[in-house]
């Protein structure tokens, strides 16, 4: 279990027995639209409010995991997830919905893999047998929380990043057929001063690298283990930075393949989202849509995804807090079938 | 600026000049290009608009603004409402904001944003959310110029 400073390696790697994912307009008209499960043509949902279509988001793809598993929601014991509202609505209404025993957590973006962490600790731990974890972020309940009301007229930096519409979720089991969780690195909250909240790339990278150091340290690994290393949501200039400051502490990050959640999501050339993607759902869809199936496939035999957070508030840069960030590392592996 | 780096340590700082290194830079030629462009239309518009209310339905140039400005607002409001303004608004810039459809349109989205949580405490409590503030500090700003004017009548 626990393996050098504050990551874990689990002795009986849980089975991702099903993943769902489901997206808005935007992330449908991306390079990876054919990764994801449903696509929304209305960034509504057919909802009355954003907050209810962001809800119904998270609601459908976990009843969708729940039903590529074949399970019921009585046949899970606990349901992890969270998302970036207040008070965690989105996830704790959806738990509602699916009547299955609740853990709400928050790590604003990095929330994805903080869900697949713990689910994945529990499991091993004995303390659940299946699990379901998701999380998921709405473009427009994000805007309207965060920054602007959604139509408001502003001009947006090239440094801004566009939060994704989208839910990913997962059944972890303790058998099953499916790429199996071995290890997970918990993030500590970095903050290296920037306090503009139109530029979270810069504010989380160093974050994600921090976790990464964590992760390559106490599991003896470098990135030449892994196919694929993902960052959650960066973006191009957190990317970048990224890329400055592993070279800056000598992580030989070229040896392996080094990707952006917050790149891939969109087309930046066609699509207007300045910097990239972000929000909890940005790597939520990426790693269950687009990695798990390259997993399954036999494409990758191991990835590590690195979901980064900003946890900021609205109230606590307006009045002047630079942005704490966190990053949580997981890995991920090619299983077959575990008994 | 130089305020804020005092309670930054010296790691904090090497960070936050090499992330500024690596930022892409606002585009402020461009934006300024845009913003007079599109700022010089609407006004030009603004000007078409008065001159068709005095030559057509016989207001004079004291009269015509009133009804000019209403259709400004007008015009913002509907494209708002279409989702239009926003995306406009991010190639113009200033262009968008300053003129008096920008002021429409922050009263306008605020208002449709915060229909959900009902008529009184959503849009009615939310409406001038941005605009508020606008209103504040041009009532002071006008208070304070005023007064400098009365000062300047009895002085002269």
């Amino acid at each position: 279990m626990l393996t050098g400073h504050q990551s874990w390696v689990f002795t009986r790697p849980p089975v991702i027995i099903a993943t769902a994912t489901v997206v808005g307009p935007d992330e449908g008209k991306g390079p990876m639209q054919s990764e994801f499960d449903v696509v929304h043509d209305e960034l509504t949902i057919g909802q009355p409010s954003w907050e209810k279509a962001e809800r119904r988001i998270l609601e459908e793809s976990t009843q969708l995991a729940l039903d590529k598993a074949g399970l019921t929601s009585g046949q899970v014991q606990f349901f992890v997830g969270g998302d970036l509202m207040n008070q965690i609505i989105s996830a704790s209404f959806a738990a509602r919905t699916l009547n299955i025993p609740y853990i709400g957590i928050f790590g604003a973006c990095s929330t994805s893999m903080q869900g697949l962490a713990l689910s994945a600790c529990m499991i091993d731990a004995g303390a659940a047998e299946t699990i379901l974890c998701g999380t998921c972020s709405h473009n427009c309940t994000a805007e309207k929380q965060f920054r602007y009301p959604t139509e408001y007229g502003s001009q947006k930096p090239p440094t801004a990043q566009f939060t994704v519409t989208g839910a990913g979720s997962a059944v972890l089991a303790k058998s099953g057929k499916g790429p199996i969780v071995t290890a997970a690195t918990i993030g500590r909250i970095v903050d290296m001063g920037i306090t503009d909240p139109f530029n979270m790339g810069a504010a989380m990278a160093p974050a994600a690298v921090d976790t990464m150091q964590a992760h390559f340290r106490d599991l003896n690994r470098g990135p030449s283990d892994y196919d694929v290393i993902m960052t959650g949501d960066l973006g191009a200039v957190g990317y970048a930075i990224a890329i400055e400051l592993m070279r800056k502490h000598h992580i030989p990050i070229h040896e392996t393949t080094y990707v952006d959640g917050g790149l891939m999501i969109y087309d930046r050339d066609k699509q207007t989202v300045q910097a990239g993607g972000s929000g909890c759902g940005c790597s939520a869809v990426i790693t269950y849509g687009h990695f798990i199936r390259r997993l399954n496939q036999g494409e990758l035999k191991r990835i590590l995804v690195v979901a980064t957070g900003a946890l900021l508030s609205p109230l606590s840069y307006q009045q002047g807090e630079s942005i704490p960030c966190i990053a949580h590392a997981v890995t991920i592996e090619a299983g077959g079938v575990v008994d | 600026m130089a305020n804020n780096m005092k309670k930054f340590t010296k790691v904090q700082q090497e960070y936050q000049k090499m992330a500024k290194h690596i930022e892409p830079k606002r585009p402020v030629w461009k934006n300024c290009f845009f913003a007079f462009v599109v700022g010089g239309f609407i006004c030009l518009l603004g000007q078409g608009i008065m001159e068709m209310f005095e030559r057509w339905f016989g207001f004079t140039d004291q009269t015509s603004g009133d009804p000019t400005v209403a259709v400004l607002i007008l015009l913002s409001v509907i494209l708002t409402s279409m989702g239009v303004y926003d995306k406009i608004a991010q190639w113009a810039g200033a262009g968008t904001a300053v003129p008096v459809t920008g002021f429409a349109n922050s009263m306008c989205s605020a208002a449709i944003e915060h229909r959900s949580e009902g008529l009184v405490l959503g849009v009615g409590g939310n409406m001038f959310k941005l605009a508020g503030s606008v209103i504040v500090f041009g009532t002071v700003a006008a208070f304070v110029v005023g007064i400098c004017h009365l000062i300047y009548d009895w002085v002269v």
